[in-house]
């Protein structure tokens, strides 16, 4: 697939070309064709939806594909409205532009789930608004009132029978004002939304043809790799320049701030360069900080009584008189992106632009990063979004950005800047670790009176985004908790921020990949404590007929909750309700003596509004039940010396074949706004394991990755 | 200089014979298909079929192999069991670990052509997919299984 095009190919046809633009507080769908016929050569205002003479419909994607299959889906929603033949969609990644930020977050980012569901309404105007322009053309031509004309598989139809297609169409069009508050169809007339379709990045995938970030090249580009700091605060005392220079095809060394880039002609070259640089670090600010210091430092922060975050009712006193309080803690630990393709950027500057090909997972900062870099004006900066091997949150961070810039900057030539694995794990924006203490009280009854939960995390806000961060609270860092799917007459959220040199970051469902497994965990043991079933209890405190309800009581249906497990084996649940979905998952499991867990089916149920293109749901779902697994069994970064020591996937294990079970996932069916995917359908998977060990065992598993050894019996 | 038999060509390249296989495909012959991911044999993404046998080309000298014949992704015909079968089963998510994984699942069927369950899982046990698309390939190398069977090998 050829997804690049020049900016002059764009201009030179003549066709229908709708766009939008989000302002804040209002979503704006203008025609572009007009714009372009009078454009000067620096009025970029890209497209979503491009109809050119010859029938030919072009779908402009601003959102990273990053294999989750939006790259279909909103192409699907598009031509849907449209009435489009899907076989005459194409889809092409378009440079980072205004059009394409979301209209709720006003940057140009994939993550948070975003994609879909910041822009259900705009992508169905878009589609419906075009197709509302080619209908008045035809109609003012036959002399008809639109209203009688028809719309099919990319046709106008005049009651008699006779036709245009919108080819025919465009150029009359595209003349059009686009017509306000276009009729968006009735679900019931969805042709392509939620049918099955084949993902259209999967072929050049499977023949091995598609480019990542990792593979571009452009003529006269060197690579760089880039040597930082070992350990925190650490600074280099003396390395070995003239080393790295004699391998051969090692160009330049390059010192920047507080780290050596290699410059070579191959990759290899430019590894084996950083190699012979033996650089020695200082000790840095932190030579005691190790897995065991973290641990007790946290500990000693769960001591303190940290921010209230959240506050409903009187927690002390309903704690206080109530028939039953249980207490415990629990502890998740830092855990690594380790996606596929190393983190990459390749950057040209040059004297009136600076061009980016990058599988970047955030278009706005990293154009604002070169501009600041360059001095050059944001529009001056083209950033090329490539496919990117997998990102899962950690393809927003802008350093590669800053080295290939700089890089390219002294060089005066293109510069591809390459991680390699080891440098991945060293300079991960891990998730953070945390602890967290709860206190939950019942009464004679068994319900829930009240729940007291303390976290001691990091802040990732407080790096990304200091600006939210108001009286040290990061709602993220207990997002879970202070909006989980339960009503609670009294509920106490407090948070203690965890300051360290570690550098955190967003990693799939953020705060939601932390403290939903503890929630749900607890939930678990506040219905043993009750005499509850665990699906009962969770559903008596919720809103009967809400969504978290009703996809729980799914759940429980598919998964055949009552009825009985083969010996040996037992069953646990959990939920989650994020990013605008809600799912929940059942684990059945066996643990043998030797504390084993197998998990012999995970069953997915997910509520995500209009599911728009259910075999990448599905396939989400799926993905979200091994990654949740891998973190569950293997999954955590290990510190040394004062910094990372966890080095490449041989001490970073992740989950593989074997261990993968049965899945099963439903896809509740409404009509709702559609909502996030690849988040929600994550952070369930380890409670309803734990859960289930649980039930399995009698033993209950408050760490991540789950202790083994705590199973051992007999 | 060197000349690799790569997918059927002679490809003369200019490199010292001890660098790896992984880094002369991509640097020197522009044959990205085949991934970096760890360097250290531990992820299979960087898998090739030399002499039709599955070896991760991150830890093979390229000395070694001169006297082969290296196939990566390109070099299976687009209607290839493996290849129809990927497609067929929506296998890939973000893809990067795929082309590895299909030509482990290549020479997997040459010893195996009817495999259990089990043995696909033993086989695939060591490559590494972060997107986890675990389940579809499971089913995609049935698929592949079937077909290769009805093709008559
Ligand atoms: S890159 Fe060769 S096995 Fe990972
Ligand atoms: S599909 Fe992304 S790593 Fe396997």
């Amino acid at each position: 697939m050829n997804t690049h095009m020049t900016r002059r190919d764009f201009l030179k046809k003549s066709s229908l070309v709708v766009a939008a633009a989000a302002l804040p507080g209002k979503l704006n769908i203008f025609n572009a064709s007009l714009v372009l016929a009078h454009a000067g050569t620096s009025f970029k205002p890209h497209a979503f939806l491009e109809i050119a003479t010859d029938d030919t419909i072009t779908v402009w994607m601003g959102q990273t594909n990053l294999g989750q299959g939006t790259h279909t889906g909103i192409p699907m929603i598009i031509a849907d409205e449209l009435d489009a033949p899907w076989e005459k969609i194409q889809v092409r990644m378009a440079l980072a532009a205004e059009p394409f930020k979301s209209p709720v977050w006003h940057v140009q980012v994939t993550g948070g789930s975003s994609s879909i569901r910041h822009r259900w309404d705009m992508l169905r105007e878009v589609g419906a608004a075009a197709r509302g322009m080619l209908v008045e053309t035809a109609s003012e031509k036959w002399g008809i009132p639109p209203k009688k004309c028809v719309t099919k598989e990319g046709k106008v139809i005049h009651p008699d029978g006779r036709s245009l297609t919108y080819g025919q169409l465009a150029k009359a069009a595209g003349k059009r004002p686009v017509p306000e508050n276009p009729p968006l169809k009735s679900p019931k007339d969805y042709r392509i939304i939620g049918t099955q379709r084949n993902r259209l990045d999967i072929p050049d995938k499977v023949m091995g043809k598609t480019v990542y970030g990792i593979d571009f090249t452009l003529p006269g580009m060197c690579i760089a790799v880039v040597a930082r700091p070992p350990r925190y605060g650490a600074v280099s005392r003396s390395y070995n320049a003239e080393a790295a220079m004699a391998v051969k095809g090692v160009i330049k060394v390059v010192p920047l701030e507080n780290r050596i880039a290699v410059c070579a002609e191959t990759t290899y070259a430019a590894m084996q360069g950083r190699n012979a640089l033996e650089i020695k670090w200082s000790d840095g600010s932190h030579p005691d900080l190790n897995d065991d210091t973290l641990d007790a430092l946290y500990k000693a922060h769960l001591e303190k009584s940290g921010a209230v975050a959240q506050k409903s009712g009187d927690v002390k006193k309903a704690l206080a008189g109530a028939a039953q309080t249980i207490e415990q803690s629990y502890k998740l630990p830092y855990i690594s992106h380790a996606q596929a393709e190393p983190i990459n950027c390749t950057a040209h500057v040059e004297k009136e632009r600076c061009r980016l090909w990058i599988p970047t997972q955030a278009q706005t900062a990293t154009q604002l990063t070169a501009s600041k870099l360059t001095g050059l004006p944001v529009e001056k900066v083209e950033v090329m979004t490539t496919p990117a091997g997998g990102g899962f949150g950690l393809r927003g961070e802008q350093d590669p950005v800053e080295d290939s810039v700089l890089l390219s900057k002294t060089l005066n030539r293109p510069v591809k800047v390459i991680q390699s694995r080891e440098d991945e794990f060293a300079n991960d924006c891990f998730r953070p670790a945390s602890q967290c203490r709860i206190k939950a009280g019942l009464d004679k009854g068994g319900r829930l009176v009240a729940w007291s939960h303390k976290v001691a995390a990091p802040s990732v806000m407080s790096r990304k985004m200091p600006q939210y961060v108001k009286n040290n609270i990061d709602s993220d860092a207990v997002s879970g908790i202070r909006d989980m799917p339960y009503s609670l007459p009294n509920l106490l959220v407090n948070y203690v921020m965890v300051n360290l040199p570690i550098t955190v970051g967003w990693w799939r469902s953020v705060g939601y990949s932390v403290n939903v497994f503890t929630v749900e965990s607890f939930m678990d043991e506040m219905a043993h404590a009750a005499g509850k079933d665990p699906i009962q209890f969770r559903l008596d405190h919720m809103k009967k007929g809400s969504r978290p309800y009703n996809i729980l009581s799914l759940l429980a249906e598919k998964g055949g909750w009552g009825s009985p497990v083969s010996k040996g084996r037992a069953r646990g649940v959990a939920v989650t309700s994020c990013f605008e979905s809600f799912a929940a998952h059942m684990a059945e499991v066996s643990v043998s003596k030797k504390g084993k867990i197998t998990v012999h089916k995970m069953v997915c149920a997910l509520d995500c509004g209009t599911a728009v293109y259910p075999d990448a749901i599905r396939a989400q779902a799926e993905a979200g039940v091994v990654m949740g697994l891998s973190v569950a069994f293997y999954e955590k970064v290990s510190f040394a010396n004062g910094g990372v020591k966890t080095a490449n996937y041989d001490d970073y294990p992740i989950l593989t074949m074997s261990e993968v079970p049965d899945i099963e996932v439903h896809i509740a069916r409404n009509n709702l706004k559609a909502g996030g995917i690849g988040e929600p359908v994550f952070p369930s998977v380890a409670p309803a394991v734990a859960n289930a060990v649980f039930r399995a065992t009698g033993i209950r598993l408050r760490e991540l990755p789950f202790k083994r050894e705590l199973l051992i019996r007999g | 200089m060197i000349v690799l038999n790569v997918n059927g060509t002679k490809r003369q390249v200019d490199a010292a014979p001890g660098n790896p296989l992984l880094w002369v495909l991509r640097d020197n012959l522009g044959i990205t298909s085949v991934k970096y991911t760890c360097g250290i044999a531990e992820c299979g993404m960087c898998t090739v079929l030399i002499d039709g046998q599955a070896r991760r080309s991150c830890v093979v000298n390229v000395e070694d192999v001169l006297e082969s014949e290296i196939t990566t992704i390109e070099g299976l015909p687009e209607n290839h069991p493996v290849k129809v079968a990927w497609i067929e089963k929506q296998v890939p998510q973000c893809g990067y670990c795929q082309p590895g994984i299909m030509l482990q699942t290549v020479d997997f069927l040459s010893r195996e052509p009817n495999p259990t369950e089990e043995q696909i899982n033993n086989e695939m046990d060591h490559m590494i997919c972060r997107c986890g698309t675990h389940p579809r390939i499971k089913k995609a190398i049935q698929m592949a299984a079937e077909m290769t069977a009805k093709q008559g090998g």
